[in-house]
């Protein structure tokens, strides 16, 4: 029963509906639809007027298509004072996310560069204690850098929630170009040298061009992580720049007026597009992305 | 350059540029890592209220926050929520990265749609879950349609099995990566494995209980790892879905610490308790950390 799992790269089985075959399949397309389910659950519904909604049930289709429970999220919807929709955490968002990204992989290939090809004395030790420090619950670590934001006079803008993302990212992208820095053949590297390269030349001519898989792979992990982001941008930024998962949340679950869940969801499913998008756009290379930051720790 | 060539050059200037290029990371590590941590573990022994102050009351912080029924719910809430969602989420990644081990067709697309939701932020998988189990609208309303009048099921309503909701959404997010990160274990497995247990006539799940999962313990440790320090800081979850509610049923510890620090004002509690979750991890990784490194020296 076991032959086809076995033989690795040999013909596939003829039987195709054999009972190996319909229990393999029968499970995975349960599951499948039950994790499609949700994703469903918020289209159908966003696409829905309000009084379908408070008839019907939330997994049947919606008799009359209408797209105006969008155009309330994107630039309607009132959070607190302001009713400019989500259009505004939107752009928060990008505003944060962009330069968050690039600052933060610089800063860490040419950590992970040093760290892997210029080792110095003592690297190591300031190494180990960022992997531990990736465990530490955030929690633990919020309150003091509010007052250093706020010593610095970066408290509640977007400039000190790019760095605390910085800070925060610095751990497992590190890791990630450092293993991948110390995987390039050694060779190249002391023949850079003889032919008299220095650090940053090395970097910048050798290390950077070969590397962009790696870096890929990092802008994958970092503008999800960042986007999807909401402790940070609700404890470091004021009610303006909030990006878009707090705004999100305030919309949703706020305790005035009459709950339109409809909006909710379509702004809920604005939320999760960037993500989304890089998501089946990268398709493998955000599975190496995840493994890489997960396995290696 | 010529510094590593040179002999003996002063310490301080060997390699200058890497050490400049470290700054980053070393004021990281050290400042906001190390110090953080220091500055939030001393302060939890004083009595700061609105603003952080040296004023030492020692245990003072830590007896009202065991005192507190807040807490204590919190600390349950994590316990259930982390012990099913350790179970349930390997459990359901192992199986399903066993099934799409088999060689089967469309592994991308069942891989893909099992991922997805990992993919997406805490807060929306929240909204989505909210809305699915909304008692008036979602499955309860759908199954009571059905001719099921009497059927309940509103976990995000009642007390009793809020928790539980919460959960739901959770592994709704999470199986995925385990699934990925199991389906990569069982593709580092030897295929002769496989051959020599067909060989032997040892049925199938024989063989994944007693040989392959053995063979993975490392995929094992750092997939535990990583959820658990993902289950102590649950707290977005837990926002978009209940904010804590109905009452404080569905309070967990970094919600405690949020609240204490941003709302309540008494930053002497949200220190005692971020430092408590930091204890907790210190627990689950110390160990993890000893198996891992300690047990590679003595082999290497």
């Amino acid at each position: 029963m076991r032959v086809s799992a076995s033989e690795a790269w040999g013909p596939r089985p003829r039987r195709a509906l054999s009972r190996r075959n319909i229990i393999i399949y029968g499970t995975l397309t349960v599951v499948a639809l039950y994790y499609l389910l949700p994703l469903y659950v918020m289209i159908v519904t966003s696409l829905k007027g309000m009084p379908e909604i408070r008839m019907g049930n939330i997994f049947s289709p919606p008799m009359e298509i209408t797209f105006e429970p969008w155009v309330k999220a994107w630039a309607t919807a009132c959070t607190g004072l302001n009713c400019e929709g989500l259009s505004r955490g939107f752009w928060n968002s990008v505003r944060i996310t962009v330069p968050s990204v690039i600052i933060s992989i610089l800063i860490a290939s040419v950590n992970g560069y040093a760290l892997a090809n210029w080792r110095f004395r003592g690297a190591d030790i300031f190494f180990t204690i960022l992997i531990v420090g990736a465990f530490i619950p955030y929690q633990v670590m919020i309150y003091p850098i509010v007052i250093i934001l706020r010593e610095m006079g970066l408290y509640g803008t977007l400039t000190g929630l790019v760095m605390v993302h910085t800070i925060f990212g610095m751990p497992i992208l590190t890791l990630l170009f450092r293993n991948y820095f110390a995987s390039v053949p050694e060779e190249l590297f002391k023949a850079a040298r003889v032919d008299g390269a220095g650090f940053w030349a090395i970097y910048f001519k050798i290390m950077l061009p070969m590397s962009l898989p790696i870096f890929v792979v990092a802008v994958i992990l970092q503008i999800t992580g960042i986007w999807n982001d909401f402790l940070f941008g609700v404890v470091y930024t004021k009610p303006d720049v909030y990006p878009m998962t707090v705004q999100l949340n305030n919309i949703v679950n706020s305790v005035q007026g009459v709950k339109e869940y409809n909006v909710n969801m379509a702004a809920t499913l604005l939320t999760g597009l960037v993500p989304l998008i890089v998501y089946f756009i990268s398709g493998k290379l955000f599975v190496r992305g995840i493994a890489a930051g997960a396995v290696k720790g | 350059m010529a510094d590593t060539r040179n002999g003996r050059p002063s310490q301080v200037f060997r390699n200058i540029n890497s050490k400049v290029a470290s700054i980053p990371m070393v004021l990281t590590a050290s400042v906001v890592f190390v110090g953080g941590t220091v500055w939030t573990v001393i302060h939890s022994f004083t009595n700061s209220k609105l603003l952080p102050r040296l004023n030492f009351v020692g245990l003072d912080q830590y007896e009202r926050l065991w005192g507190s029924n807040k807490w204590l719910i919190s600390i349950e809430n994590l316990f259930i929520y982390g012990v099913l969602s350790l179970i349930f989420s390997l459990v359901i990644g192992f199986v399903l990265a066993a099934l799409l081990d088999q060689k089967i067709r469309f592994e991308d697309t069942f891989r893909t749609i099992f991922l997805y939701p990992f993919a997406l932020s805490f807060i929306v998988t929240g909204l989505v879950w909210q809305w699915i189990l909304n008692p008036d609208f979602g499955v309860q309303a759908v199954v009571r349609g059905l001719g099921w009048e009497s059927f309940a099921f509103d976990p995000l309503y009642n007390q009793d099995i809020v928790i539980y909701g919460i959960l739901i959404a959770g592994l709704w997010q999470g199986t995925g990566l385990v699934m990925c990160l199991m389906l990569a274990g069982l593709r580092g497995i030897d295929e002769d494995i496989w051959k020599a247990s067909r060989v032997d006539g040892i049925p199938m799940w024989k063989t994944y209980l007693f040989i392959v999962i053995p063979m993975m313990r490392p995929v094992f440790v750092t997939t535990l790892v990583i959820i658990a320090s993902g289950i102590v800081r649950v707290y977005d979850l837990v926002v978009a879905q209940t904010s804590g509610g109905p009452g404080i049923a569905s309070e967990v510890p970094a919600k405690y610490v949020y609240d204490a620090m941003f709302l309540s004002q008494n930053l002497g509690q949200g220190f005692a308790a971020s430092t408590m979750m930091l204890v907790t991890v210190l627990i689950v990784i110390v160990p993890w950390a000893y198996l891992e490194f300690g047990r590679r020296r003595h082999r290497g």
